[in-house]
């Protein structure tokens, strides 16, 4: 019989899977089952080449040895991998998506560092191994970065002098370097090492001028950068699978980086080379403020909310932050029993990452149809009594519209200053994510709610329970 | 020169159709996702591509045994490749099961 058809047939059914489970992911009703679809074609393609691949010499007990510890490393990166998974918060998913990514991308480099040696003299594969190692390398590293920043080990974006021109030169030296490793061949393995290393530190330098804002976009493009190292391992051994299964992420993930963009009105280029947040825009609070920062108290607050006919609450990062989910739950929950109308308003980027608060939110069993996305929310905010704003900030700030020199200006807001009454929950009046302030908050409609949300809330709740 | 990469493209040919639908694939494939499912998506492109790892089992299947040193690199390797597509796929269906719950 000839095993290695099965192989084939195997990766086949493999590939099929990941097609159809990446078009049951962009469905809301079908999403968790196309998760499902493409997890169990990823298991057939491991155990098949585990079993399948050395078809022709068959195993000896030596062989076996090896079989025994690739299902040791598969152990010990399930038990890890799962556990991670499982215990991490949610507010913490996007450090770990870029966390995963990194390892996918390392996998890629070590391939590529281990084949170099086999593949001499033949140029075709030399290029996707040097290709391969320098992007998983890239990768690797620039998630890393990634995962500190959104962790806040690393807080401010780290201002490196003329870093686009430093940022272009290395990376057209990358890329000559491997160039000059595939054409002079070295059999001494250290120029390779050497652009390892190289390659890591392009992946540093990249991500590192990169404000915390524009992480997700970073992983987002991370991550199909990590699909086109897979897709260089699957050139090298003319395997389909990896072929496929890279290419898919690769181009669906550039993409989903560019939808990323659109959401947040940016070009690509600017997330890359225009560093947010950074040069001074801190320092925006100017001439243009006029008003005073207006307090407000929790019963007044209370009775607003009681009276009200319509009140939208827009999340922010702070509210998952302060574990503050399942309160503002059960306040929406409250006021409806008061006949009040509820609804969330949700920024397309409202917590770290596109579609994060509606994790989130849906994690405290806030039903599915309160969450209105902006375009639906934004013309009903004229007839909207009161508007909750809850930790959040950049997308609130109509600076995105009045101020051109604003680093957000031209990202889509949610239009909260059309409402009656706002109130802005926030800790203190620290900056937002992206560093700059808010004139929002100066407005004569708005009131600020100061204090922890999670505790201001639910004083909230106990003051509403009262009346 | 010019025939070498002649020769290469005629000898991949086969790859290279793959390589060009799967583009097309891929893009086709997620065209109209809502914003809500921007991050589980990432999530699950992410896991796939844990695919690397049969990379890295092939990398250890034809690595005598005799080469202890590579042997624990393409160990190293599968790790990262396990964690990448386990911790992958564990993760987006967390996040998925949520969505569902209040139906």
């Amino acid at each position: 019989m000839e095993i290695k058809y099965i192989l084939d047939i195997v990766y086949l059914i493999a590939s099929i899977t990941f097609v159809l489970g990446l078009k049951m992911l962009s469905h809301p009703d079908t999403a968790r089952k196309g998760n499902l679809y493409a997890a169990f074609g990823m298991f057939l393609a491991i155990i098949g080449t585990i079993f399948l691949y050395n078809h022709s010499d068959g195993y000896t007990s030596r062989e076996s040895i090896k079989i025994l510890l690739i299902f040791a490393a598969i152990g010990v990166g399930t038990v890890a991998g799962w556990l991670t998974a499982n215990r991490v918060q949610m507010t913490k998913m996007p450090e770990l998506v870029s966390l995963f990514n990194g390892m996918g991308g390392a996998c890629a480099a070590i391939i590529g560092l281990m084949e170099y040696e086999h593949n001499l003299g033949k140029i075709g594969a030399l290029t996707t191994i040097i290709a391969g190692l320098i992007i998983g390398s890239v990768s690797f590293s620039g998630s890393i970065i990634a995962f500190l920043k959104l962790n806040e080990t690393m807080k401010k974006p780290i201002r490196i002098p003329s870093y686009n021109i430093l940022n272009t030169i290395v990376m057209i030296a990358l890329i000559l370097f491997g160039a000059y490793i595939v054409y002079a061949q070295p059999e001494h393995i250290f120029l390779l090492l050497l652009l390892f290393v190289f390659a890591l530190i392009y992946g540093v330098l990249f991500v590192i001028p990169i404000g915390g804002a524009d992480m997700p976009v970073v992983i987002s493009l991370l991550n199909s950068f990590t699909g086109l190292a897979a897709a260089f391992g699957g050139f090298l051994y003319q395997n389909q699978v990896m072929l496929t299964g890279g290419i898919l992420v690769g181009s669906a993930g550039t993409l989903l980086t560019l939808a990323m963009c659109k959401a947040m009105n940016r070009p690509l280029s600017n997330v890359i080379f225009g560093a947010f947040g950074g040069n001074g825009a801190t320092a925006s609070l100017g001439n243009d403020v006029n008003g005073s920062i207006k307090d407000i108290s929790i019963s007044d607050t209370a009775i607003l909310m009681n009276y009200a006919k319509k009140v939208v609450i827009v999340p922010g990062y702070g509210l998952a932050v302060a574990q503050a989910q399942h309160v503002i739950h059960e306040l929406e929950l409250l006021l409806e029993e008061r006949g009040v109308e509820v609804v969330y308003a949700i920024h397309p980027v409202a917590g770290r990452m596109p579609g994060h608060m509606n994790v989130l939110l849906a994690e405290s069993n806030v039903s599915y149809d309160k969450l209105v996305e902006m375009e639906d929310i934004n013309p009903q905010f004229a007839n909207t009594d009161v508007v909750l704003v809850v930790g959040a900030n950049d997308v609130v700030n109509p600076a995105a519209k009045t101020d051109p020199s604003s680093p957000i200006f031209g990202m889509p807001i949610l239009d909260v200053e059309n409402a009656k009454n706002i109130i802005v929950n926030k800790r203190s009046m620290n900056a937002g994510y992206a560093g700059i302030d808010n004139l929002l908050f100066y407005q004569p409609k708005t009131s600020m709610l100061f204090g922890d949300a999670k505790g201001v809330l639910s004083k909230l709740v106990n003051e509403l329970k009262q009346m | 020169m010019l025939n070498e990469i002649l020769i290469f493209l005629g000898e991949n040919i086969q790859m290279i159709y793959i390589i060009i639908l799967s583009v097309f694939v891929g893009v086709e494939v997620i065209g109209k996702v809502p914003a809500v499912l921007h991050t589980p998506l990432m999530s699950g492109a992410n896991a796939i591509h844990g695919v690397v790892i049969v990379g890295a089992i092939i990398v250890m299947l034809n690595t005598p045994i005799e080469n202890m040193f590579s042997l624990a690199l393409g160990f190293v390797a599968v790790v990262f490749g396990t964690l990448n597509v386990v911790g992958g796929f564990a993760v987006t269906d967390r996040m998925l099961e949520m969505f569902k719950k209040k139906k």
